[in-house]
């Protein structure tokens, strides 16, 4: 096949996983994701664990060591079916605190230390720098590979891996740094990377296929060719070495889960654990079905091709060396989608790492707060160190895999990063399972075992320094594994048990192993900080989406505007939303920097811990449906407390009633009684019957004034609207209420021409409340000289005001909010007949005239202003029906 | 000479009905009209029985009547009281009265409530 050819189907081949990449990530930013989140997606995606060491170099590990390469597919088979439910537990607690990386949710578990964070981040650049030239070297020498084959073709230079790093480099920043989500899912890096699993997959069955069936004679004759090739003396590597086998199991089960890159599709691209149970077994039988064919390639390679062959290279070149060029075609696809896979996924895993980790910490301690933050722009700066991160790891690799000549066994250095990685193992399962485990544990933990790891793993590998002299027997890689964990662990669990955690470690080492949310407290809510946590939101998401939160979150407190409440729970929510795009130390760090003084108590951690043990009874899962459930609970309380006070207003309504009406009745049976007696006198019987007269007259007036309250109120009034003239009804009510205390002379002040002022209302209801108005100034004003003044204002904007104020003492502060509601009459030993519905119906009168009435505060007396609308009412509407009960 | 009622009532006409129905049952009954001075009142004049209505102003029935009750001198604090009502029912400090009685009322119960509270008939003066 002409070297061209292959050129041509690789550049198609990168252009359709960009035009894949683009559609799912348009798909998803139009909220279409069904088919981008199901779990068949996931799983696929998990299998970026297959890099290229895995597609290349299983064969050549199986020609050198037999069964042992199995390992590598066993420990991650181990966890996933042995440990499902671990893992749903790993993603809940990750998603609850909105995790973005392996070191952030270290950080996160050990009271958001950010120190802890930028040291793992730091042990997971250097294991993968070398792992990045693995897989560029996997590409280089694969083309190497068809370039040699077809002769003319161009040579292959070290340039290639130029070409393909800055490849990859702009398809993960394109698709990896598209914008700051909320959560860190790439749905376009996924999707593509779902359909290199595809291809990885078919190419490596079609050659297994192949091999089985058409190089071998089917499976009876591939088991027997086996069983011989492991007898054959020469392969001494092939015999099972309990150590290595036990130490090998090991790292891969942990590579699965602290991998920076598994981390990330594993944990941080889970839309939810749900998805676990498909690939709970799924990916196990991807695994699988990824190691079927490994030993009958190895075996037939061997065979078939000449000794100096490469092993590493079998899958290349037995479908070369037997004339099947498409075949090799797709497994040189497979190899090219295994290595881009891992780098594009590794570099953002490590992007992200190290931008929120290392330079945006570093961007905030630069800059401290001042003035003027606003402007600051570190959304813009996120995302332009992601860009600079991928740039950074991506030239790494390169350079590394200049400088090292691209001579390594590939194995070597996928064993060398997961080895190394696996020292966060500790901290990380310790820290999901076990309360007491603390910051200085874990420092200790992952400090000694990388220091360890890196001087007998890590520099020997790239050929500083030797192994240190190892016991008799032992293998070295397994050596090397158990004394870097056993020291790791001990140290971890040594210091955890000494050391004592502080708060913020305590509560979150109880919300992340009793798999509980995370609860803030603050004893300094307050809105005037709500605006300054604005600010800073808007810096991280852009303005938009942090308006939009803020203003959906204080919908969510009933409040209005943009500014929610600081509450505990709104503060959780703004430090877990950021910690999905920061992380979750420089979230928690921004939040307190801003909100500040927010610190923990031991009287906050037993509340903590109370809601803890009774959120662990309930059942934690339904999230939503809780605060749903807690906010139409709150709804229901309200009503309720609503109705309870209207049932004490009502029955205080009735009392009143009873009260007034029972007072004249009493006085009525008394002396109806008493004129029943035969010896009374002419005088007393006069008398009495003058009683009666008066009380049975208050109990009608009282009657009708309830009767017309009620019908007021319930907007049944019968509105009879005319023109009337305002003097001339002023008039009438000053004439109707000079028979109360006529023996007053009461000075009447009055503005006569203004009062000429057509209205048109219903005259007899207007009428009706001047009347009683001016009623109850004559029999209350207590001056030596009563003065009533009478003042129309026209007002064309808010319709005509009758003033009418008298000059005695007023009514004092705290009852002008009284005087309206029904029997709230002022303590008056006279009594004078009404019963206090009097100011009540004025109200109703005014409200159902469309208009109101108001007690003007300090003008010297009682003084009242009665406002008509400014367009008159309609028929009998009435414009508040059932709204003063 | 000892007086028998003292009558706490704002509402001149009931006040004017009890005081013309127990004088001619031969009790001498005065009269105080407001809340306010009510424990004064019975302090000064020491009555035999307190009629007492629940709502005056001022200061109502039942505060005067626990005022009465945590008297220093336990004479005066065992005064027995009769609390009149006009409401549909009484609040728990009116359980400290000796009896309600609730308006409007047969002038023949309060009649009967108030010889048996005095422990027996008027002496006619």
């Amino acid at each position: 096949m002409p070297f061209e050819t292959l050129v041509a189907v690789c550049m198609g081949y990168v252009v359709l996983m960009f035009g894949v990449a683009f559609a799912a990530d348009r798909a998803a930013q139009r909220g279409r994701v069904r088919w981008l989140d199901h779990p068949l997606v996931y799983t696929l995606s998990l299998s970026v664990y297959c890099s290229a060491w895995t597609f290349y170099g299983a064969v050549g590990y199986a020609s050198r060591s037999g069964l042992e390469f199995a390992t590598i597919y066993i420990g991650p088979t181990l966890v996933f079916a042995g440990a499902w439910w671990g893992l749903r537990r790993l993603v809940r607690i990750a998603r609850m605190h909105h995790v973005t990386s392996i070191a952030d949710l270290i950080s996160a578990r050990f009271g958001k230390s950010n120190a802890l964070a930028a040291l793992i981040t730091l042990i997971a650049v250097i294991a993968a720098t070398p792992y990045v030239a693995l897989q560029l070297q996997s590409v280089r020498l694969s083309f190497e590979l068809f370039a040699l084959q077809s002769p003319g073709a161009t040579p292959v230079t070290s340039e290639t891996a130029l070409w393909v790093a800055a490849g990859l480099a702009l398809f993960t920043i394109l698709f990896g740094t598209r914008n700051l989500a909320a959560d860190e899912r790439h749905h376009g890096v996924v999707t593509a990377i779902a359909l290199e699993a595809v291809v990885k997959l078919v190419a490596f069955v079609a050659l297994g296929v192949f091999v089985v069936w058409g190089l071998a004679d089917g499976p009876a004759d591939i088991v027997a060719r086996i069983a011989a090739a492991s007898q054959d003396p020469a392969r001494d590597g092939w015999v099972l070495r309990p150590d290595r086998w036990t130490a090998l199991n090991i790292v891969s089960a942990a590579a699965i889960l602290t991998l920076p890159r598994m981390f990330q599709v594993l944990v941080v691209e889970a839309a939810d654990e749900e998805r676990l149970h498909v690939a709970g077994w799924a990916f196990p039988a991807y695994l699988f079905a990824m190691s079927l064919f490994v030993l009958p390639i190895a075996v037939m390679g061997a065979e078939l091709l000449p000794a100096s062959a490469n092993p590493d290279l079998y899958v290349l070149t037995l479908p070369q060396a037997m004339g099947q060029d498409l075949l090799a075609l797709l497994v040189f696809l497979g190899g090219f989608s295994a290595a881009t896979s891992m780098v594009v996924v590794c570099t953002i895993a490590l992007s992200t790492m190290i931008s929120n980790h290392w330079l945006t910490p570093l961007r905030l301690w630069l800059r401290r707060p001042a003035s003027g933050e606003e402007t600051d722009d570190l959304r813009g700066f996120v995302l332009n160190s992601r860009r600079l991160a991928i740039l950074a790891v991506m030239g790494a690799g390169w350079l590394y895999h200049q400088a090292s000549g691209g001579s390594e066994a590939l194995a070597a250095m996928g064993l060398v990063a997961f080895t190394g990685m696996a020292q966060v193992l500790p901290a990380m399962l310790g820290g999901l399972l076990w309360r007491g485990a603390n910051r200085m544990g874990a420092y200790a933990g992952v400090g000694a075992g990388s220091v360890l790891w890196l001087v007998i793993v890590f520099l020997p590998s790239v050929g500083i320094g030797r192994l240190p002299p190892l016991i008799d027997g032992v293998d070295p890689l397994a050596f090397a594994v158990f004394l870097t964990l056993s020291v790791n662990t001990l140290a971890f669990i040594a210091l955890s048990i000494f050391g004592f955690p502080d708060p913020v470690e305590r509560l979150q080492g109880l919300s992340f192993v009793s798999a509980i949310q995370p609860i803030r407290h603050s004893r300094a809510p307050g809105e005037d900080r709500a605006e300054p946590l604005l600010a800073m939101a808007r810096r991280v998401w852009g303005p938009d989406q942090a308006l939009r939160y803020f203003r959906a979150q204080a919908a969510a407190q009933g409040k209005s505007g943009y500014l929610p409440d600081l509450t505990p729970a709104f503060l959780t929510a703004l430090e877990r939303r950021l910690s999905g795009s920061v992380g979750a130390a420089t979230a928690h760090a921004m939040i307190d920097r801003v909100a500040g003084g927010m610190s923990l108590t031991v009287s906050d951690l037993m509340d903590v811990a109370g809601e803890a043990q009774r959120a662990m009874k309930e059942a934690q899962r339904l999230e939503i449906a809780t605060s749903e459930l807690e906010r139409t609970a709150r709804q229901l309380r309200e009503a309720n407390d609503k109705l309870t006070a209207l049932s004490v207003q009502k029955d205080a309504f009735l009392g009143q009633i009873s009260h007034e009406l029972r007072t004249p009745m009493t006085s009525v049976r008394a002396f109806s009684e008493i004129l029943k007696t035969p010896d009374l006198s002419d005088e007393d019987r006069a008398r009495f019957a003058g009683i009666i007269h008066d009380e049975a007259g208050r109990l009608t007036r009282l009657l009708d004034d309830l009767l017309d309250l009620s019908v007021l109120e319930s907007g049944q009034a019968q509105l009879d609207v005319s023109a009337a003239n305002l003097h001339d009804l002023i008039e009438r009510a000053l004439n109707a209420a000079s028979a109360t205390r006529a023996e007053r002379a009461f000075t009447i002040d009055r503005d006569i021409p203004t009062e000429h002022l057509g209205v048109i209302t219903d005259p007899d209801r207007l009428l009706q409340v001047l009347i009683n108005v001016i009623t109850n100034a004559r029999k209350y004003c207590d001056a030596d000289r009563p003065v009533l003044r009478i003042r129309v204002a026209r007002r064309p904007a808010n319709g005509p005001a009758i003033d009418i104020i008298d000059n005695g003492a007023g009514i004092d502060a705290a009852r002008q909010s009284l005087i309206f509601e029904k029997f709230s009459r002022l303590n008056d030993p006279a009594r004078a007949g009404g019963a206090g519905l009097g100011l009540a119906i004025c109200r109703e009168i005014m409200l159902t005239l469309g208009g109101d009435i108001s007690y003007l505060p300090g003008q010297g007396g009682a003084a009242f202003r009665i406002v008509l609308p400014k367009h008159p009412p309609v028929g009998q509407a009435n414009p508040h029906a059932g709204a003063a009960s | 000479m000892m007086l028998d009622i003292l009558m706490i009532e704002d509402e001149p006409n009931i006040a004017e009905a009890v005081r013309f129905i127990l004088m001619r049952e031969g009790w001498r009954i005065s009269l105080h009209a407001d809340g306010a001075g009510g424990i004064e009142a019975i302090r000064a004049q020491r009555p035999r029985l307190v009629i007492l209505d629940l709502m005056l102003p001022n200061r109502s029935g039942e505060e005067i009547l626990a005022d009465l009750r945590a008297e220093d001198d336990l004479g005066l604090a065992a005064t027995p009281v009769l609390m009149l009502t006009a409401r549909g029912q009484t609040g728990p400090a009116a359980e400290q009265a000796d009896a309600v009685l609730s308006k409007p009322f047969a002038n023949d119960d309060l009649c009967a409530l108030v010889r048996r509270m005095l422990g027996q008939g008027g002496d006619g003066g």
